[in-house]
């Protein structure tokens, strides 16, 4: 049987990786940067504790409801932001970030300081989740997720995406429509978020706003940054290995902030594309001593 | 109590264009978003306390910081944003996130998570007439604004220096193929808007009598706001959305007495502004 600490960290990290994955969406796959995507995270989880504590919701009618909340909300900020200029998507989000977290904070709606609570993991069959129950239910979700990553990676959406990231003049040129495509990658971020949000209020059953706050954002840029930006599996890798860090290493927790700035900037600096990036140096020695490709990628 | 509330407005306005005008500088030359900006401004703070502990008089404790600001913000540009430059925009915009984070929690260690009291007293004495009242840190605030703002003006508009630094926000390449040493150039915005960073860091830490490790949060995710309400690289019109980001904080928490985050009216009066003038008060498509 696997101990409560062990699952309560599982379930964490799969949580994660579905937001690292998500914002990977956006910025890995679009291109676009977004500074604010535990705004979302927030928005998803209030949404599915407010449904479930005030109108009484199920969970599996609730956490669907929070991704599409989260979806609309980031459509009526994806299209003015991103018909501009790409540089106002990472300030408009970043400030999202704060009015979101203030929002939650200062209106008594929202519970305000003292967040919500009262929100319990899903019943099914008649009773309550276990916890390893409900971490293979996320996994799956997880699992399905990223099936359909790799299916409209490989469609024309995928294709567009592609092009936008490399070359968004050239793109438009190609009759890409530029701002549709990347509108729509900010959406479909932005609601996984709120999904995720959706699940972590369930798992914690007590919300509270300084849990979606910049800092947040951060973590999850982190993940997406260590692992490879726009790598199917780099932000998982991120999730995994940021997640257990802080829980085997007491110091680290005292600086974990201070960690993620450092690797932040050092990633960036010296290894761009990330650990799993193409031409990094897990990759490279990877198709050195392991597996050489037999074509040129 | 409405002109006590335009000379408040003003003063937190002047901050905050000292803040954003090195960042719609650096826009304006290297097209990054240099959020690392905040963290300057928090390092003048430290280093103008400090010396100003060791030294005990404001105005070389204001050119220290200041110089400590330049130098910083000198040492980012050389080792890391120039190597970043032919990456993806992204690229430096996230070093520069994890810098500035990676800063404030510097700051945390070092100096201590509680806030340090600045109190220094500069020998203006307070202005009162009838019951208009402006205090001595406030007329502080706008007399080393001007002086810097003039400053900055004879620069950019008498000197050729200053028509080099144009020349670059307008066409890097171009001005490179006149003769002009860009590197050089790009050098001189930074050390110059990091040092208005570092006087703006300065001045508030004397104005709230206090530094503390995360002042720099506020101001890193607001001057970009104003950056963007003034027009991305605009320089007039940065110092005019500073004034009226700063005023309109002051008159709707102060006049209106409206229960929200002062914080979030910059960015509230950017997503307005974005969504009718799209390149911002003074910006041109």
């Amino acid at each position: 049987m696997i101990s409560g600490y062990l699952i309560t960290i599982l379930i964490t990290i799969v949580i994660f990786a579905i937001l690292a994955h998500s914002l990977n969406i956006i910025t890995g796959h679009a291109g676009q940067i977004s500074l604010g995507h535990a705004a979302f995270f927030g928005i998803g989880a209030y949404t599915s504790a407010l449904l479930y504590t005030e109108a009484g919701l199920p969970f599996w009618l609730s956490v669907p409801l929070a991704a599409l909340v989260a979806g609309l909300i980031g459509a009526l900020l994806g299209v003015p932001c991103l018909r501009v200029r790409d540089d106002f998507l990472a300030i408009t989000t970043m400030g999202i970030n704060f009015v979101v977290e203030a929002i939650f904070l200062y209106i008594p709606f929202f519970g305000g300081a003292m967040g919500i609570g009262g929100i319990n993991l899903p019943k099914w069959f008649g009773r309550e989740m276990t916890k390893p129950e409900y971490f293979f239910l996320i996994l799956i979700v997880f699992i399905l997720l990223l099936l359909l990553d790799r299916r409209l990676g490989r469609s024309w959406i995928g294709l567009a995406w592609a092009s936008i990231r490399e070359d968004d003049q050239a793109a438009e040129a190609m009759s890409v429509d530029v701002v549709r495509f990347k509108v729509l990658a900010f959406i479909l971020g932005s609601a996984i978020a709120g999904l995720a949000g959706g699940f972590y209020a369930h798992f914690l059953t007590f919300i509270m706003p300084q849990n979606f706050g910049f800092g947040q954002s951060i973590v999850i840029l982190s993940m997406v940054v260590f692992g490879g930006i726009g790598t199917r599996w780099g932000p998982i890798v991120g999730a995994i290995i940021l997640g257990v860090l802080p829980e085997v290493s007491r110091p680290i927790m005292e600086y974990r902030t201070l960690v993620y700035g450092v690797l932040l900037l050092g990633m960036m600096r010296f290894q761009p594309g990330g650990l799993l990036g193409s031409g990094s140096m897990m990759t490279t020695a990877f198709r050195r001593f392991v597996y050489k490709p037999s074509r040129l990628e | 109590m409405l002109w006590q509330q335009l000379a408040n407005g003003i003063a937190i306005g002047s901050v905050y264009a000292l803040i954003s005008l090195g960042l719609t500088m650096v826009y304006g030359i290297l097209r990054i978003l240099h959020v690392a900006h905040a963290g300057i401004y928090a390092m003048g703070a430290y280093v103008g306390w400090l010396s100003f502990r060791l030294i005990g008089e404001f105005w070389v404790s204001l050119l220290i910081g200041m110089a400590g600001a330049a130098i910083a913000g000198y040492l980012v540009e050389r080792f890391l944003y120039t190597p970043l430059l032919h990456l993806p925009r992204i690229a430096p915009l996230i070093v520069s996130i994890g810098l500035f984070i990676a800063m404030e929690e510097a700051f945390r260690i070092v100096a201590g998570p509680h806030t340090l009291a600045y109190n220094a007293r500069v020998g203006l004495g307070d202005l009162s007439i009838g019951s208009f009242h402006l205090t001595e840190t406030q007329i502080l605030i706008l007399l080393v604004t001007l002086v810097i703002l003039i400053f900055l003006w004879t620069l950019l508009t008498k000197t050729r220096t200053g028509l080099a630094m144009r020349a670059c926000a307008q066409d890097a390449e171009t001005t490179s193929s006149f003769g002009v040493n860009v590197s050089a150039i790009i050098a001189v915005n930074f050390l110059l808007g990091s040092a208005m960073a570092g006087a703006a860091g300065v001045l508030i830490g004397v104005y709230d009598n206090q530094v503390w490790p995360t002042m720099g949060s506020i101001p890193a995710y607001k001057a970009l706001a104003i950056v963007v309400l003034g027009g991305l690289g605009n320089i007039p019109g940065t110092v005019l959305a500073s004034i009226v980001v700063g005023l309109a904080e002051t008159f709707f928490i102060g006049v209106l007495a409206i229960p929200f985050p002062r914080d979030a009216v910059a960015f509230i009066a950017m997503i307005l502004v974005l969504m009718f003038k799209p390149y911002g008060l003074l910006g041109k498509a």
